[in-house]
Parts: structure tokens; sequence; C-alpha cells
């Protein structure tokens, strides 16, 4: 049996209950958002149809360019800290044995299905007085009494490396499988030391991969909605939260619903980037 | 020389990862209720309390079930799609394939206020069910894409023999399609599974205010204070998902799961 063009009406038959989930609970919940964001926000937490721009107007204050500001640099720390950390971890693991692999994959897994809540926990638990990782610097005695570690930025800044590192190794994990061995035992055998093959041939073979890479692991970080808030002060806040926490908090949907809208579109112009950068990556 | 740099890399990596869950394993042994580490004395009661105390236990069901139904219902949007995309030519269609991967791309409150605002409008917000339609829909790209994966291992001359044989589509794809795609389905699923039952932001906005999923319970009990069972709840989570993914990888090839092509097909 070839594939084929569908002949008939019924031959589309599969794709109707698919399409139609998708379509009604994903397309139209989305464009009800769209729609409540021109909407006009009344006390006690509803909202009625109007269409208006005043809740994207709000986008012009000062703070919220603040918020803005920070949440793209936090992003950006977190998407360069992460692909530092892991294209040579990524590089290693696929020259391991697949048992070993298989051993790293599961716990990378593990950490990336962990909820923002269970992080944020873990993290604030290990940046606590009381049960923190300064009462082992005590115990070995290079400190004199344990402290508290957060709220700070860098509490925000590890959580944030902690939950995107695992993400980071998966995507690159296809691309640096598929890297050919031949292009570094060349090197090698041309008597560059490993770590020399290793910047000069495998990193910019990569280019494009890892510059796909950053981009993803930027929408990824963008999308933190809990870290900046357990581990962090008020002013660690990134749209993410701010966007929650206007919608359950403060009840103000319309608002919520602009920011969320925008947040979209700065993510879609991220991927269109993404898409470019691997088409140019395919040509070359 | 190298060799050893990249052990102890691969060392801190590895303490990096582990770190957290030492400690909060330490917390959960706890002999009273106070979030100490090192552990004062040794206890496994604040396990128990998962499954002693009504409130956690009712979180746990609330999640199970959750899970269980959603990642249901997200491989049954994913199968039939994935499906239809490998058997016919209908470019258009592809349009699906990429609204069933968008929730999962976009940054997870969209795809949560999305939902809120489209349950409040229609007036079903707070039902427990549209927690499961919700689940579904933001993770229906997990099953749709190891499915994908599944379908292009396929080889199409076995299903060509069967058509020359005389055996219908649906014949075909109970007795040759549905066994090779089996493993897919089972990963899938797992996939699923285990990040719906981990999923906090998509199930607050939905059903927040009405049903307590162990995320949100836990995030609930950060508010008013710690105690050790969040900590075992985290180390159930942990363990949970480490031993379903390595069911995965014992009965599935992992690495091809996650992109890489396997040494047999290169």
């Amino acid at each position: 049996m070839r594939r084929e063009a569908p002949q008939k009406l019924s031959d589309y038959g599969p794709l109707f209950f698919p399409a139609m989930m998708l379509i009604v609970f994903f397309v139209v919940p989305f464009a009800t958002m769209i729609a409540v964001s021109f909407f006009q926000r009344q006390q006690g937490g509803f909202y009625v149809p109007a269409f208006q721009f005043a809740n994207y107007e709000r986008f012009l204050s000062l703070f919220f360019a603040n918020v803005l500001g920070f949440s793209l640099m936090l992003a950006v720390t977190v998407a360069i800290c992460c692909v530092l950390l892991a294209v040579p971890f990524t590089y290693l693991l696929t020259r391991m044995t697949r048992k070993v692999q298989i051993v790293w994959l599961v716990a990378l897994l593990s950490v990336l299905s962990l909820s923002e809540v269970i992080i944020g926990f873990a993290w604030s638990t290990l940046f606590s007085r009381t049960a923190g990782i300064t009462n082992l610097l005590v115990m070995a005695g290079i400190m004199s009494e344990a402290k508290a570690l957060l709220p700070s930025f860098g509490a925000v800044l590890t959580g944030m490396v902690y939950q995107a590192f695992p993400y980071t190794v998966l995507v690159l994990y296809p691309a640096l499988v598929r890297l050919d061995p031949t292009l570094t035992e060349a090197a090698r055998t041309l008597g560059a030391s490993p770590i020399k093959a290793f910047f000069t041939v495998v990193v910019p073979a990569l280019r494009n991969t890892i510059t796909a890479t950053l981009i993803m692991v930027f929408i990824f970080a963008l999308g933190s909605y809990l870290l900046p808030q357990l581990l962090g002060r008020p002013q660690h806040w990134t749209l993410s939260v701010l966007i929650t926490d206007q919608a359950i908090y403060q009840s103000n949907m319309p608002f919520a619903a602009a920011m969320a809208v925008f947040l979209v579109l700065v993510t879609l112009g991220l991927v269109a980037l993404t898409v470019l950068a691997g088409r140019k990556g395919e040509a070359a | 020389m190298t060799g050893a740099l990249s052990k102890v890399y691969f060392f801190l990596i590895g303490l990096f990862l582990a770190l957290p869950m030492i400690v909060v394993a330490g917390v959960s042994v706890n002999a009273k209720q106070t979030l100490a580490f090192p552990p004062k004395g040794f206890s496994l009661s604040w396990y128990g309390e998962i499954f002693l105390n009504p409130e956690w236990r009712n979180a746990l069901f609330a999640s199970l079930t959750l899970a269980i139904l959603s990642a249901a219902l997200a491989v049954a949007i994913a199968l039939p799609l994935a499906w239809f995309l490998w058997r016919r030519i209908a470019p258009w269609a592809n349009i699906f394939q990429l609204l069933g991967i968008a929730p999962f791309t976009l940054p997870p409150v969209i795809t949560a206020l999305g939902l809120l605002t489209f349950w409040a409008t229609t007036g079903f917000y707070g039902q427990p069910w549209t927690a499961v339609v919700s689940h579904a829909i933001f993770f229906v790209t997990l099953p749709l894409v190891t499915l994908s994966l599944g379908f292009t291992a396929i080889d199409r001359s076995l299903v060509e023999a069967a058509a020359t044989m005389g055996a219908d589509d649906k014949t075909i794809f109970r007795t040759v399609v549905l066994p090779l795609i089996l493993p897919y389905i089972v990963s899938g699923y797992a996939f699923a599974f285990v990040l719906s039952l981990n999923e906090y932001i998509v199930a607050y906005m939905t059903v927040g205010f009405t049903m307590e999923t162990l995320p949100i319970k836990i995030f609930n009990a950060l508010r008013y204070g710690y105690t050790p069972t969040m900590a075992s709840v985290t180390i159930l989570f942990v363990a949970t998902a480490a031993i379903i993914f390595s069911l995965v990888a014992r009965f599935g090839d992992l690495p091809k799961l996650l992109g890489a092509m396997s040494s047999d097909d290169t």
C-alpha cells in the first residue's frame, strides 16, 4: 500500500477526532485569550466585551519595561550558562557506551519532568539556613555559621539553570550523536590535543546547532513561571510570573491576556529565527 | 589526562543534578516536623503521611487519575493524526501536526491562560474533567512526536505485502501497523503520564480552586510553612519518573526515541 492522497470523504475519517480536539481546545482558547486581551476589566474579577487598547498601553510604563528587560536578560543568561555547560557534556556523553548513555538519559529525563514547584522547593531547601548547603560547609569548617542564600538573583539563576540543563542536553543530543567521529579523529591524527580538536573542529561544525539551541533554551527559560517567585525577590519576577500573578491573584484577566499575547509574539519571532538559522545550516 | 578531566566534569554535573534531591531526601527522613539537614533522627513516617493523611492522599489520587486519563486522551488524539499523516499525502494536514506541537513549545503560562479564559467563557471553569482535556492538549506533543518517529521506522514494503495479499486498511492496521507501533504508543503514553503528574500551572489555572493535585498541594503547603511531607512527596515523584523512564529504556530504544538513529539503521 503506497502513500496516496485521500480519495473519498471517508478517508479523512481518522483526522476528524484529532482535528476537532485541537481546534476546539487549542485554537479556540487561543483566540478567546486574544479577544479577552482587548476586553475591559470590571471590578470583582470579571470583564466585559469591548475593543480597547488600554491593556496594551500599560506596556509603555517604566515598570513594565523593567520587567521585560529583566526577563529577557535572565533568559539569555540561563541559555548561555546551559549551553556552555551542556555542549561539552553532551559531546562527551555521545562518545560513551550505550549503557552509560541510557543511565544518564534516564536521569536527565527524570529531572526534566520535575514540576517547577518541586524544583523550587528543592532549591529553596538547599539554600535555606536550617537545611541548606551552608550546614555542610559549617561541618567542614569552611564557614562559621549557616545562613540563608535566598532570596537572591543567584538562587533564581541556579534554579533555572538546573531546570533548563536537561532540556539543553536533550536538544543537543541528536545533532551530536550524528556528528561524524572521523572529523575529530582526523584532527587528532594531525596532532591536535582532544581539547583543541573539540574547540577547533567540533564547535565550528556545530555552530548552527548551538545557535538554534541557544534560542530554544531562551524560550524555555522565558516560560519559567514559579522559580523567580520562589527563589527571588519581587524585582526578580519575570513576565511569566507577572502573567500568572495578574490572572490569578489580581484577577485582571484582560491585562494578563495582553501580556500573554505579547509573550507569544516574542516567542514566535524567536521560533522564526530558529527556523531561519536551521535553513541556513542545511544550505551550508 | 583528558579522560580524568571528563570524569571530574561528569561527576560535578551529576552532583549538581543530584544535590537538591540528596538534601530533600535527607529532610524527608527527619524524626520530627523540622526541615533539618543533616536530618535529626530517622523516620519514614513522612512517607506514610502521603497515604495516611487524607489531604495528601486525595491529592495523590487526583494527580494519578488526572495523569492516567489525560495521557490516554493525548494518545487517542495523537495516534489517528500520526497514522493519517503517514498513510496519506495531504500536505495541508500538516497544520494539525504543527498545532499539536505548539502548546508544548510556547511558554506554558500561555497555554494555561488560553485554557483558563476558554473554560471561564464556556462556563465549565473548575470542573475536574476540564483538567483532563487541558492536560491532554498540553501534552499531546509527546505521543505525537514519538508516534511520528515510530511510523517513519515502519518498513512500507511490509504494509504493501499485506495489501497485495488482499488485506484492507483496517486489517493492516490491526495486524501489521499496530504491533510495530505499540512500543511508541507505550513510550508516548509514559512521557505524557509523567509530565502530567508533575504539571502545575495548567492544572492550577483550570481547576486550582476546586481540586488539589499533588503539585498544587505542595505549592499551597509551601505558602503556609514547610512540612517534611513535601520532601517525601518530592522523592516519591523523582523515583516514579526514574522508574518509568528506566522501563521505557528497558523495553524501547531510548536514544532513538530522543532523536538519535539507532546503530543498525545508519
